[in-house]
């Protein structure tokens, strides 16, 4: 066992680990958020994708250790300062991009990943980015369609809500 | 105007914002004081004697519990099946024991040979790694043809052959089918694969077990569809407890498809343990396991013919189905392939003779059973393939051909026991028509190959049975359980209301749209009400969701029970008013003397129900709660029309859909948001089928496509959008809300779609092909293209 | 997961001596070698991570010559290296994937389905580790099978710039790993072609094709698809069916190069 450090949310917080911790099981068991889901044993499916350092990770496949000293956010941390959904909730919920909501953390994380990159990505741009989460409910269709209206873009044209 | 509250209106889902902020609640989010985990020691070998299991080095190791083998569970039941099914001689299926873990023989990758409990998981794995195996090595069966052969090796030694059941259904006899086939103008033959798929929610089983030593209670955590339903099997047929002794909770549930109604050896585990172990017990699957564990779906091999006249009418159906069951039965494997897809073998066509085969075989593989669609994409898929290979063969429109023998006048009894009670398939195909710009195809068509690819277009229909009923009917079709729901309406003294259902929600919005029917019955703010689903410690009683059946069944028993929520309001209402209670009206929260100023607002009528200082107590109990059980009187039969688009890169064979269009009758819509998010899901899910999904074993009975390297999940640049139509909109005509069920239409409606497609395709490009298996794999549409 | 001790040397000798331990294994991304863990395929006593070696990071171009880390990230190598290495790194898994997974792990890892080991051949890079520097030719042996020693480090890879060069990647359904990649380059040596996915043997250069392409470098030029013989069959694709696609990817990314 030994003891980690890192800022998730922004706070501190510590534990301690062994060597073979996962992040994802660290967030989870050790810090109870259990936001971050864990939906396959291959590093594929991404329901675990949270930030570290303000790069979107896999913490599947990340020990705790290698996180020892990092920021950390997940999908708690994100609703804005009054609890109230940020940009990208909002439109995942407006748009009904998500059913199950289990791949919806990682949606959500990857999405924000997205847009600090390419603030208007394509249609196609956001289908290729999303390569590393599955959703097995929505067949895509609103989430596409909720992180383009997240990034501003008018998705009035697109069938159907 | 669209509306923005009650039937009709698409309010945001509330459940989103727990989600979207990862305050959910799923199973794996659960943890019980001092709970131990197990870690289920599973088979390696598809066929096999266990000629020993020495277990005494594991349980030495540290952090062990206890360690449970098939022994320990010889005395319990074993794993039951819902579903009898009598067979072409009048027998019986044949069913042999599914034991919770695996007793003197292994019969498939994945079954649980011995289970670990232990303080950590890591724990319980090192322990399961000392376990010694003494294990002899039978031949495995994994064909299904061959498992069907006469002296082909034996899955359970103690049934006569590897034939559950021989089935024929249907008004086709022998020597009219014979007769109808010999006559006919022309008759076009298909044989095809129902590819196999793993069903794949994004959160994986979990259950966790937990017993109370004082009152000798257990609570089953589970990730499942159906609670009720779970301990009804499990405390019956399994475990052999009193089920007012065990209650089962299934929370906030990551998708299911089907996968989460069956009981599962592991959910019997972790109750029986929690005991046995005095401590609770948790499992959590991991992919991997799921890929072995979870029961599979489809998987048919089918050969279809048609018959037609000069004139190009259907006259005759016929198919021939092998389906496999897996090593064993599982919950609702046996009516899937029967009263699940024998039944809808009519389509949406008035052909008159139709004789259905199935012959379902055991076979050393995971169980299969229900996934989205159930019976009905199998079905849908034979007879839109077979009918878009007739159009092609015969040189006309496929749509012109469908639409020349679509079913025009309801009520439609089928040659397949089913009374289609109404539908309108040429407006629906109208919807479709438009939606996926057919008349634009050409166009892009000629786009497609200036750039050098193929494009083609593929049309079908489907016909889906939800909502399975009524009881009395399916019970003599060999139902072991019935097939109604339940929903208590408590309406509290300040007039919020809390409705328990029976049906679960994992991902279809049933805590958004459940509201909106009661909101706009009563006419009060749909936040004065919550669903409470579950968890069979709060919810009286319900049979769950599945088949596309809680707005249509568990939604009308919802109905009822406000009904009488209404009624018994309306009296209290009329007593205060001093009126007759037939001269009552109910409009948005108020209750009014017909023709009177006199009124008194929902919230006074509440409130007295519960403090009844002036009450007609000699009329009337106080309170105000009501329970309704509803058994529909029919199935619902949503209908519709799917177009695809594809292109082929004919350099590689790959295929890319570029548009899908649906065109869905589900009657009447109470979130037309909802309904299209489970459209675009059931596509995709259709589109994955098609082109991507295959569950493949080798000869040996291990499983090849074992996890997300192998096994193709679609993703997001998969598919494109999707254009979903359903305003043509027949209500039912035998359920309160003449709603009709929309969860698996996108599932059964487009794998033929696609598929058609892509033989449209290639055609287009002079290629010779009528038919290429699913997944319509690069490698498969290469092979074609150069066989 | 067995248990391991994890330690995060500062530099290379540091790592050198902590992977001297019996057992001890590099971790680079664990963008690999987590999922092996899991599955307890691996028994590590300890990881060594790379990640905090700050002589292996960088990706840069001088005189001609890009010189990438070994524990430069695929998300690097996207972001800095010459365009065409950039878009192979750009095309690795997925975002996530590229955040963490360094080019030495996948270069020491030679998955016979990666992407990395195509473009080495094809560019005739050198592998540079602490003890030596190793031509791409000597370097990749075979399916999973490498020139290192045990407890080499991959420190970093050298390229001479090409005249041009195209990554084409055909990917394999599920994995979207490659199930073929052909990395065409025109390096100073003539035509190279670097094929992945394709052959038991892991990637291997396409001889026949350079031949003809340096004799004329058209499409056109590229020879038949070569013998399915040895070549990879699985559930995504016959072994003729790798073999075809070698031709065409080969085809389309010299049409890319022009
Ligand atoms: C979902 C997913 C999709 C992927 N898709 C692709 C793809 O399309 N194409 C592709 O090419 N790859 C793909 N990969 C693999 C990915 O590129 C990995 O990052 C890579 O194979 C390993 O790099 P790593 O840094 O993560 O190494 P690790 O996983 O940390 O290590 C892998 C092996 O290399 C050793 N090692 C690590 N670094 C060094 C070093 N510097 N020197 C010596 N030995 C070292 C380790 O000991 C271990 O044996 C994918 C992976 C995932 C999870
Ligand atoms: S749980 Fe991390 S990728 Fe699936
Ligand atoms: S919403 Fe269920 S998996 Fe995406």
């Amino acid at each position: 066992m030994s003891q980690v450090t890192m800022t998730v949310n922004g706070k501190t917080a510590s534990g301690d680990v062994e060597g073979r911790t996962l992040l994802s099981q660290f967030l989870r068991e050790n810090l109870n958020l259990t936001g971050t889901h864990v939906g396959c044993d291959t590093s594929q499916c991404g329901a675990c994708v949270v930030h570290v350092n303000g790069e979107a990770v896999k913490s599947c496949t990340m020990l705790a250790a290698e996180a020892d000293g990092a920021d950390v956010a997940t999908i708690e941390g994100q609703a804005n300062a009054d609890g109230s959904l940020n940009t990208i909730q909002q439109a995942f919920q407006d748009h009904h991009g998500l059913q199950c909501g289990f791949c919806t953390p990682g949606m959500v994380m990857s999405a924000a990943a997205l847009l600090k990159d390419n603030p208007k990505p394509s249609e196609a741009e956001i289908r290729d980015y999303l390569e590393g989460n599955i959703c097995r409910c929505t067949g895509y269709h609103n989430i596409v369609k909720a992180i383009m209206a997240a990034s501003g873009q008018d998705v009035s044209a697109i069938a159907a809500e | 105007m669209p509306k923005d509250s009650g039937i009709g209106a698409s309010p945001k889902r509330r459940e989103d914002v727990r989600f979207l902020t990862g305050n959910g609640n799923y199973t794996d989010d659960i943890n019980v004081h001092g709970q131990a985990y197990v870690h289920f020691l599973r088979a390696d070998v598809a066929h096999a004697t266990i000629n020993g299991l020495d277990t005494s080095a594991a349980e030495a190791m540290p952090g062990v519990v206890k360690i449970f083998t098939g022994d320990d569970f010889a005395e319990v039941g074993g794993i039951p099946c819902g579903w009898g099914v009598t067979d072409r001689h009048g027998e019986p299926q044949q069913e042999p024991k599914h034991p919770i873990i695996a007793h003197g023989k292994i019969r498939h990758v994945g079954e649980i040979v011995a289970a670990v409990v232990a303080d950590s998981l890591e724990q319980a794995r090192d322990a399961a790694e000392a376990i010694e195996l003494d294990l002899s090595d039978l031949p495995a069966v994994v064909n299904m043809k061959s498992a069907a052969e006469d002296g082909a090796t034996k899955v359970h030694d103690d049934l006569t052959s590897n034939v559950c059941y021989d089935w024929v259904f249907g008004n086709g006899e022998d020597d009219a089918m014979e007769a109808a086939f010999a006559s006919a103008a022309h008759v076009t033959t298909l044989e095809l694969v129902n590819n196999r798929l793993v069903a794949n929610p994004m959160e994986p089983r979990v259950a966790i077990g937990e017993h109370n030593k004082s009152n000798d209670e257990y609570t089953l955590y589970t990730t499942s569809q159906n609670p009720h339903v779970i301990r009804l099997l499990m405390c019956a047929f399994v475990l052999g407890l009193p089920e007012h002794k065990v209650r089962v909770v299934a929370p906030d549930v990551g998708g299911g498809f089907g996968s989460k109604i069956f009981h599962y050896a592991e959910e019997a585990f972790c109750t029986h343990a929690a005991k046995a172990c005095g401590r609770a017990v948790k499992w959590s699957s991991t992919r991997s396991e799921a890929f072995i564990s979870d029961a599979h779906g489809r998987d048919h091999l089918t050969t279809i013919d048609l018959a037609l006249d000069a004139d190009n009418n259907f006259t005759a159906l016929r198919t021939r189905t092998h389906a496999n069951m897996g090593a064993y039965l599982s919950t609702f494997s046996t009516s899937v392939p029967t009263y699940l897809h024998g039944t809808l073998m009519a389509g949406n066509y008035k052909t008159p003779l139709i004789q259905v085969n199935v012959k379902s075989l055991f076979t050393n593989t995971v169980p299969v059973d229900a996934y989205r669609g159930a019976g009905r994409p199998e079905a849908t898929y034979s007879i839109e393939r077979v009918i878009d290979k007739a159009a092609r063969e015969l040189g006309v429109d496929p749509i012109a051909l469908r639409r020349q023998n679509f079913v025009t006048e309801f009520p439609y009894e089928t040659p397949v026991a089913l009374t289609y009670d109404t539908g309108d398939y040429h407006g629906t195909m109208d919807k479709l028509e438009a939606a996926a710009d057919i008349s634009g195809f050409a166009a892009r068509r000629a786009e497609s190959e200036a750039k050098g690819k193929l494009r083609g277009l593929g049309v079908n229909c489907y016909i889906e049975a939800c909502g399975i009923a009524p009881s009395n009917v399916v019970g003599m079709l060999g139902a072991r359980a019935g097939l109604y729901d339940a929903a208590t309406v408590r309406v509290n003294a300040t007039g919020s209301i809390s409705v328990f259902v029976g049906a679960h929600s994992h991902g279809q919005g049933h805590e958004t749209a459940f509201p909106q029917v009661v909101a706009e019955m009563i006419g009060i703010d749909e936040s004065m009400i919550d669903i409470v689903h579950g968890d069979t410690g709060r919810v009286p009683f319900g049979m769950g969701t599945y088949g596309s059946r809680s707005i249509a069944v568990c939604g009308s028993a919802m109905v009822r029970a406000t009904e009488k929520i209404i009624a018994k309001a309306k009296k209290i209402a009329a007593h205060l008013l001093e009126a007759s209670d037939a001269d009552i009206e109910l409009k948005d929260g108020v209750f009014t003397v017909a023709g009177t100023e006199k009124s008194i607002d929902w919230g006074s009528v509440t409130l007295t129900a519960y403090v009844p200082a002036n009450y007609p107590l000699d009329e009337l109990e106080p309170g105000l709660e009501e329970t309704a059980f509803y058994d529909p009187a029919n199935f619902t039969y949503p209908a519709g029309a799917y177009a695809c688009e594809v292109e082929i890169d004919p350099e590689t064979g790959k295929v890319t859909v570029e548009r899908f269009a649906a065109a869905d009758d589900f009657g009447n819509i109470i979130n037309p948001m909802i309904v299209d998010g489970q459209v675009h899901g059931g596509i995709g899910q259709g589109i994955g089928q098609a082109l991507l999904e295959n569950c493949v074993y080798d000869e040996d009975g291990q499983l090849l496509s074992a996890s997300y390297m192998d096994y193709a999940m679609p993703r997001a640049d998969d598919v494109p959008f999707y254009a979903v139509d359903h305003s043509s909109q027949t209500p039912c005509t035998h359920n309160p809300l003449g709603v009709k069920g929309c969860g698996e239409a996108g599932a059964i409606g487009s794998p033929p779609a696609v598929v058609n497609a892509v033989i449209d395709a290639l055609q287009s490009g002079g290629h010779d092909i009528t038919h290429i298996d699913m997944p319509v794999s690069p490698s498969r549409v290469w092979a074609a293209m150069n066989g | 997961m067995y248990n391991f001790e994890f330690e995060q040397p500062s530099t290379v000798a540091e790592a050198v001596a902590a992977l001297a331990d019996e057992d001890a294994q590099a971790l680079g991304g664990g963008q690999t070698l987590i999922p092996t863990l899991k599955q307890r395929l691996a028994s590590p006593s300890k990881l060594v991570s790379l990640a905090g070696i700050a002589e292996m990071k960088g990706v840069s171009i001088a005189d001609g010559v890009l010189t990438i880390g070994g524990g430069a990230t695929h998300a690097e190598v996207a972001a800095d290296a010459c365009a065409p290495l950039a878009a192979l790194a750009a095309n690795i898994g997925d975002p996530a994937v590229r955040n963490r997974g360094t080019i030495g792990g996948s270069l020491a890892n030679n998955d016979p389905a990666a992407c990395y080991p195509s473009a080495m051949l094809a560019l005739n890079a050198t592998i540079v580790t602490n003890a030596r520097e190793i031509a791409a030719d000597d370097y990749f042996q075979g399916m999973f099978e490498t020139a290192l020693d045990e407890g080499e480090i991959i420190t970093g890879v050298r390229i001479n710039v090409p005249d041009g060069a195209n990554y084409q990647k055909f990917e394999q359904p599920a994995s979207r790993f490659a199930l073929v990649g052909v990395f065409v380059a025109k390096t100073a040596e003539g035509v190279r072609v670097g094929v992945t996915g394709a052959s038991e043997e892991g990637a291997f250069r396409w001889t026949e094709a350079e031949a003809a392409l340096n004799g004329s470098f058209s499409a056109d030029a590229v020879p038949a698809a070569p013998s399915a013989d040895g070549m990879i069959s699985d559930l995504h694709g016959t072994a003729a069916y790798r073999a075809h696609l070698v031709a065409v990817l080969t085809k389309r990314a010299v049409a890319a190069i022009g």
